[in-house]
């Protein structure tokens, strides 16, 4: 299979009765991705958009045989709905709900580790491997399948530099958000070993942005594995000022941390080609120079 | 959310956690009244949300009431990296046997909280971990059962305390933990953490940030959470007012979009094509008309934007709704600005035939866009 979810993946989604949830069941139906349950307790017995609704994922998988799980339940009741998941031995679990409090993130993602099950997210708009399946709630159109792996912090951007790889005739073997929040269950490290793993995807694309460590994390893991594969990045933020919070609540220069020039000097450091602008991206897989600023 | 010192204290001495008596005053005069009742010699200290407040001169001491009364007065007087104080908080002054550093961190590399500690404590602590790192204890608490008693034994041990000190400290440690997660604290920190000429720690001064997020869970704090602190621009104010992620930068070209990083890259884009932005304003993932048409007129009401340019790449968001906001404002208020469209995705065809019945065009590419907005199409 590729990196987490291909045409072998049945998910539920939980919290498939809300508005987010109903919606995008709907769109993942029609993109091709098997989903046979859906979980809300107390609304067992009904069904959303063909798919029946169950008051646990216990009996959720007494009548469907999952193994993975989406996740748009709202953000106080999301920690235990992914523990939940993990439980019942769904792997991966996919959080989409933004606005989790970060110590239930935390526990969340600590929970799944020892239990070997992966997390993607919070805050994330999910993962998708074009043509084959889509957990998420980005729009398939702008995907292509092909042979590039891209993992990214941001939801929209991802959008946009997969657009414009799908229109330079740049496909993708998997894309997914590793999400916006400062606790998450996978980070670029993860991500790079799966891709390196994965005979599908022949180079990685990295979508990183100011706060915290993930992009010179890995850097760092980039030089010390001497990574097989061609990695390119563009970072986002260079013009953010510290200490404000731009949008991701992950996403906050603290003193003189997170800055998008460390992280692209970190990369560039280890070999890594990081584009100035996002349409630059196309270029860099293709080998070719930048667009000129005027 | 940022905690003044006062309300962080008041939170800390509920969980037992030593700190100077103290009383918060909003005058001068007050001020004065404050330190006859405490009596002593005593410390003045700005109450604003900025680091760096000692520098700035926001840190007084005085030993009569009547030099409190015009320590104060100087305090208010002070604009402290724009930040106005509207409380000092008059302290009894600590007889200081050594000042250490504790901070309660989110790790976010390993997932877990991180406790920082240096047993040089009270100046800089960046200064400190970058010129003498093996000064600076590190230790890790399991991101489920947090810190237990041994490791904030270990943490005190290793600033270089034993016998009844340990316990005492150990105590403090395991107290200031408690309140990281009794109030979902994304960072909690002493600096300085003071050890008296009696051997007692202290918390001379404390920092509280609260999770945002966890704000669902503390319905006390819900009513300060809307409190416009000196770090929010009247600008920010109003656009948060509104429901937009919104912060105010220096230059004069307006920046709307939907989603965090989308908006990052486009204010990093005008600036790559010689602009200057003067906002990142995100709509967020799911924006409507009416997302689009707030941030719009926020936008368009600031003096200092020459130009707004709106980027928009639908997957969520439907690109006719955000044209039925743009027309929307052009209709009931007005565009006040020249404006710069992009729009792409879901429902870009309908998005541009109501652009156009506006009298509005749009561009397919963000670069294009982008050049025209930073200034380069002739405004």
């Amino acid at each position: 299979m590729p990196v987490l979810i291909g045409r072998e993946t049945r998910a539920i989604v939980q919290g498939i009765t809300g508005n987010q949830g109903s919606f995008h069941t709907q769109l993942m139906l029609d993109y091709g991705t098997r989903i046979g349950a859906g979980v809300t307790p107390s609304k067992g017995g009904t069904s959303v958009r063909g798919v029946p609704v169950y008051d646990t994922v216990a009996t959720a998988l007494e009548k469907y045989d999952a193994n993975a799980s989406i996740i748009f339940v709202p953000a106080p009741y999301a920690k235990e709905a992914a523990m939940e998941a993990v439980d019942a031995g769904l792997n991966p679990v996919i959080v989409i709900t933004e606005g989790i409090p970060a110590r239930d993130a935390m526990v969340m993602v600590a929970y799944a580790k020892e239990r070997n099950a992966v997390i993607v997210g919070p805050n994330t708009p999910g993962v998708i491997t074009p043509g084959e399946s889509k957990l998420g709630i980005m729009p398939g159109d702008v995907f292509a399948p092909g042979r590039v792996g891209l993992a990214s912090r941001s939801g929209t951007l991802t959008y946009e530099i997969s657009q414009s790889l799908t229109h330079a005739g740049i496909g993708q073997s998997t894309c997914l958000g590793i999400g916006g929040d400062p606790f998450t269950g996978l980070n670029f490290v993860d991500v790079l070993k799966m891709f390196r793993d994965d005979p599908a995807t022949e180079s990685v694309v990295l979508i990183g942005e100011i706060g915290g460590s993930a992009e010179e994390d890995a850097a760092r893991y980039i030089r010390e594995t001497s990574y097989p594969k061609p990695v390119v990045a563009y970072v986002a933020g260079r013009a953010a000022p510290p200490g404000k919070r731009m949008g991701h609540a992950g996403a906050i220069i603290t003193g003189s941390e997170g800055t998008a020039a460390a992280k692209i000097d970190s990369l560039t450091a280890v070999g890594v080609k990081v584009a100035e602008v996002p349409s630059g991206l196309p270029r860099l897989l293709q080998g070719q120079a930048p667009p000129v600023p005027l | 959310m940022k905690l003044f010192e006062y309300e962080a204290k008041s939170l800390a001495q509920n969980l037992g956690i030593p700190t100077p008596k103290g009383v918060v005053v909003a005058t001068s005069e007050e001020a004065r009244d404050a330190h006859k009742r405490l009596g002593g010699d005593v410390v003045i200290k700005a109450q604003v949300l900025v680091a760096g407040r000692g520098k700035a001169g926001g840190i007084k001491f005085a030993s009569k009431p009547d030099e409190t009364r015009d320590r104060a007065a100087e305090i208010f007087g002070l604009s402290i990296k724009g930040e106005k104080a509207k409380k000092v908080l008059v302290e009894q002054r600590l007889a200081t046997k050594k000042e250490l550093f504790v901070s309660i961190v989110q790790d976010r590399a390993n997932r877990c909280q991180t406790v920082l500690a240096s047993a040089q404590g009270g100046i800089d602590i960046e200064q400190v971990a970058r010129e003498a790192p093996e000064r600076l204890v590190h230790h890790r608490l399991d991101p489920v059962f947090g810190m237990r008693s041994f490791d904030a034994r270990d943490v005190a041990l290793k600033l270089g305390y034993g016998g009844q000190q340990l316990n005492l400290l150990t105590d403090l440690l395991s107290n200031l933990y408690r309140l990281s997660v009794v109030y979902d604290a994304e960072l909690v920190e002493s600096n300085p953490l003071v050890e008296t000429q009696e051997g007692k720690f202290v918390a001379a001064d404390l920092r509280v940030t609260m999770d945002d997020n966890s704000l669902f869970r503390h319905p006390e704090f819900q009513e300060r959470s809307k409190e416009v602190s000196g770090e929010v621009s009247p600008l920010e104010a109003k656009a948060r007012e509104r429901g937009l992620a919104f912060v105010e930068l220096e230059g004069d070209i307006g920046i709307i979009g939907n989603g965090a990083g989308l908006v990052m890259a486009t204010i990093d884009l005008v600036k790559y094509y010689g602009g200057n932005p003067a906002n990142f304003c995100d709509v967020g993932g799911g924006a409507n008309a009416d997302h689009v048409a707030a941030a719009l007129d926020v936008i368009q009401s600031s003096e200092k934007v020459r130009a707004v340019f709106v980027n928009i790449l639908a997957g969520i968001t439907r690109c006719d709704e955000v044209a039925k906001g743009i027309i929307e404002v052009k209709k009931v208020l007005g565009l006040k600005k020249p404006l710069v469209i992009r729009m792409s995705g879901t429902n870009q065809e309908e998005g541009k035939r109501i652009l156009a019945s506006g009298g509005l065009t749009a561009f397919d590419k963000m670069d294009e866009a982008a050049k025209l907005a930073a200034g380069k199409g002739g405004f």
